[in-house]
């Protein structure tokens, strides 16, 4: 293989030029390999030796201990009152937290995606806040803001409205805590989609809510079910924030990752356990629901990019 | 209906897009908007579409100003340059969107916006397409469809902007002709928008070529091509040589004679290598000696480039026969000899 031939990947008729340079990386990456026989075996020794240690262990242990001291323990566990509860609230705040963030991340990549105004970087860098500032903070954030010590303190106090160490509290911060999904996932989407549908709609009589419900939105169903099913992902297990706001009150404002840390601090390990595996299920739940989905994606391109190329499509 | 835009001004931040351009599109019209990327036509035929607003001058339908108009009701169909097909619907289906977003009172029944699709199909021959995807066809074919589509809402205007830039050359040259038979027989005003000198002068009834935010030039084919009205036009308007010089009983451009009058000051000529004749011969005053640089025998001329004594390159095209008789080789010493020229009498650098 001379010098031409290296900088230049092998391309294959009629496929896009990332096919050719994937085809490429595999081809030089197999060279390497090849002058190394026991490489291969190694990396692939040490990459599922981590796996095991890192993901596929702890996630059985949780249900191994749940289950250490059978199912009446574990049941007893999940179905008392104050488990019971938490998992209630628990699915409460991310049935208001995940529509909020979906509307509010839908306009919010709209404006960004499909616009240019001053201060649009500045907004961007702004979505990003919940995710670069420890969980912790941002519950400490909305303790300042609305405790007694605050300014609004008093007159919440004043109003009988109770937001911290009650379940608006929690709301509140878990919003804050998952904002970043949907908006993340949608404006990669958007902005490839660029504005000429949209515009074309228009033109063709479409209203503003006509172009959206049938232009942009199937545009990024795909995109956009994903970033709801990681911002219920967080929204369930959240901790750090829900921790600093909630209060800790058994049976009113313990979400379910605060349930679990109860009961561990009260050294009931099973029933530790066997609250933290219904999290678990519940993350191993969004998690096939996730690869589903992007699955279905994958299988939808592929097949819009075998179909390519058809007809040169000129008329007679 | 008939487009006339009145002094418009479009500014992007500093950079001013447009700078008062008015143009008249007679009814019934093709009319193309010929210029280099970045001097404002698409951004004019975006502004008469109403996809974009301009700071000063109004846009007339018919003579009615319709600023106030906002896009869904201009009755233009706008076609882009990469289609802008709606992907997830197949065909039928964008060609009826227009149709079926009307308000139900206006909205034509299914059996009639079939009737209309399907017939609007046939019309850019794709019926046998309806029910496929636009990721499952070729390029020719969706710039068919988002014509079809265009059409449907029955718009008053067609607004194309690139429509052939995204194919390839033969595609683009098929679908040029076309769309001036197209054009002819639905006898629409529609404007566009293209880059491409050669599309322009091929498709449209009559060409504004436009240089960063100005009309240069309003006219047929023919006469921007043959008479242009300045220099700019008859560069980009086909291949040309430029030689600078100056006025001298003739023109003494760089060193050589033209045989040309013109007052005592600096002067350009412009030469279209077709104008352009080698010989073996000095012919009297006229004429200059080269030297074949590059030979393209391919193709209906054949491209001789050559070097002057003054080391500028000279483009001609002569006919094969010429070629021919002629005997040419690289490296010959010859005589260029113009068989006529334009003389553009202030000095003007490309």
């Amino acid at each position: 293989m001379n010098d031409s031939d290296m900088q230049r990947p092998p391309t294959v008729p009629g496929h896009p030029w990332g096919v050719a340079l994937r085809t490429f990386a595999r081809r030089r990456g197999a060279v390497v390999l090849r002058s190394w026989p026991w490489g291969r075996w190694i990396l692939i020794a040490m990459a599922l030796t981590f796996l095991a240690v890192f993901l596929v262990v702890p996630l059985v242990a949780v249900f191994v201990e749940a289950m250490k001291k059978g199912w009446a323990v574990y049941w007893a566990a999940v179905s008392e009152p104050a488990a019971w509860s938490a998992v209630k609230l628990t699915l409460l705040v991310a049935a208001i937290a995940v529509p909020l963030n979906l509307a509010f991340g839908i306009v919010a990549s709209w404006c960004i995606a499909k616009f240019e105004f001053r201060g649009r970087n500045i907004l961007l860098a702004l979505i990003d806040i919940p995710f670069s500032v420890s969980p912790v903070i941002s519950g400490l954030i909305f303790v300042l803001l609305f405790g007694a010590q605050s300014r609004l303190g008093p007159w919440l106090a004043a109003h009988d409205i109770k937001l911290l160490f009650a379940v608006p509290g929690i709301v509140l911060v878990t919003v804050f805590v998952t904002f970043p999904f949907v908006v993340r996932e949608l404006i990669p989407v958007m902005e490839a989609q660029g504005r000429e549908e949209e515009e074309t709609a228009l033109s063709l009589g479409a209203s503003g809510w006509q172009t959206f419900l049938r232009v942009t939105l199937p545009n990024v169903k795909w995109g956009l079910l994903y970033g709801v099913i990681l911002c219920n992902a967080r929204a369930m297990g959240e901790f750090g924030a829900v921790s600093v706001v909630s209060g800790h009150i058994r049976g009113e404002t313990n979400t379910l990752p605060l349930h679990v840390e109860i009961l561990y601090n009260e050294y009931q390990f099973a029933a530790a356990f066997a609250v933290a595996s219904l999290l678990a299920l519940l993350a191993l739940v969004t998690l096939v629901l996730k690869k589903s989905l992007e699955w279905k994606v994958r299988r939808a391109l592929r097949a819009g990019q075998e179909r390519e190329g058809g007809p040169s499509g000129v008329p007679a | 209906m008939s487009i006339e835009v009145r002094n418009i001004t479009k500014r992007f931040g500093a950079f001013a897009a447009l700078k008062n351009v008015s143009l008249l599109v007679p009814t019934g019209e093709l009319v193309a908007l010929l210029g280099p990327s970045g001097c404002g036509k698409t951004t004019l035929l975006r502004i008469i579409a109403g996809l974009e607003r301009a700071e000063e001058g109004s846009v007339l339908f018919d003579g009615v100003d319709i600023a106030g108009r906002a896009v869904q009701h201009r009755g233009v169909g706008f076609v882009f340059q990469h289609y802008a097909l709606f992907r997830h619907m197949s065909v039928f289906e964008n060609v009826a969107f227009g149709l079926r977003v009307r308000p139900r009172r206006i909205r034509p029944d299914e059996k009639t916006i079939r009737e209309r699709v399907n017939r609007l199909l046939s019309l850019v021959q794709l019926e046998s397409q309806s029910h496929r995807y636009p990721s499952q066809l070729s390029g020719g074919q969706r710039q068919r469809v988002a014509l079809a589509r265009a059409l449907a809402v029955e718009p008053q205007v067609l607004l194309l902007d690139e429509p052939f830039g995204a194919l390839d050359a033969k595609v683009r040259g098929e679908l040029r002709s076309w769309l001036r038979r197209l054009h002819d027989e639905i006898r629409m005003t529609s404007v566009f928008v293209t880059h491409d000198q050669e599309e322009a002068l091929e498709v449209a009834d009559r060409v504004a070529v436009l240089r960063e935010g100005v009309i240069e030039q309003v006219g047929t084919p023919d006469e921007v091509y043959h008479h242009p009205a300045t220099p700019y036009v008859f560069d980009f308007l086909g291949r040309v040589n430029v030689f600078h010089g100056r006025w001298l009983k003739g023109l003494q451009a760089s060193g050589s004679a033209f045989p040309a009058d013109g007052p005592d000051e600096a002067g350009t000529v412009f030469v279209r290598p077709h104008q352009l004749d080698i010989s073996h011969q000095a012919a009297g005053s006229d004429g200059f000696p080269a030297r074949v640089r590059h030979i393209n025998p391919a193709g209906p001329l054949v491209r001789v480039e050559l070097l002057s004594e003054w080391g500028q390159p000279v483009h001609v095209e002569l006919s094969q026969e010429r070629y021919r008789e002629l005997g040419l080789a690289r490296d010959a010493q010859v005589y260029v000899v113009p068989k006529e020229m334009k003389v553009f009498e202030a000095d003007y650098a490309i």
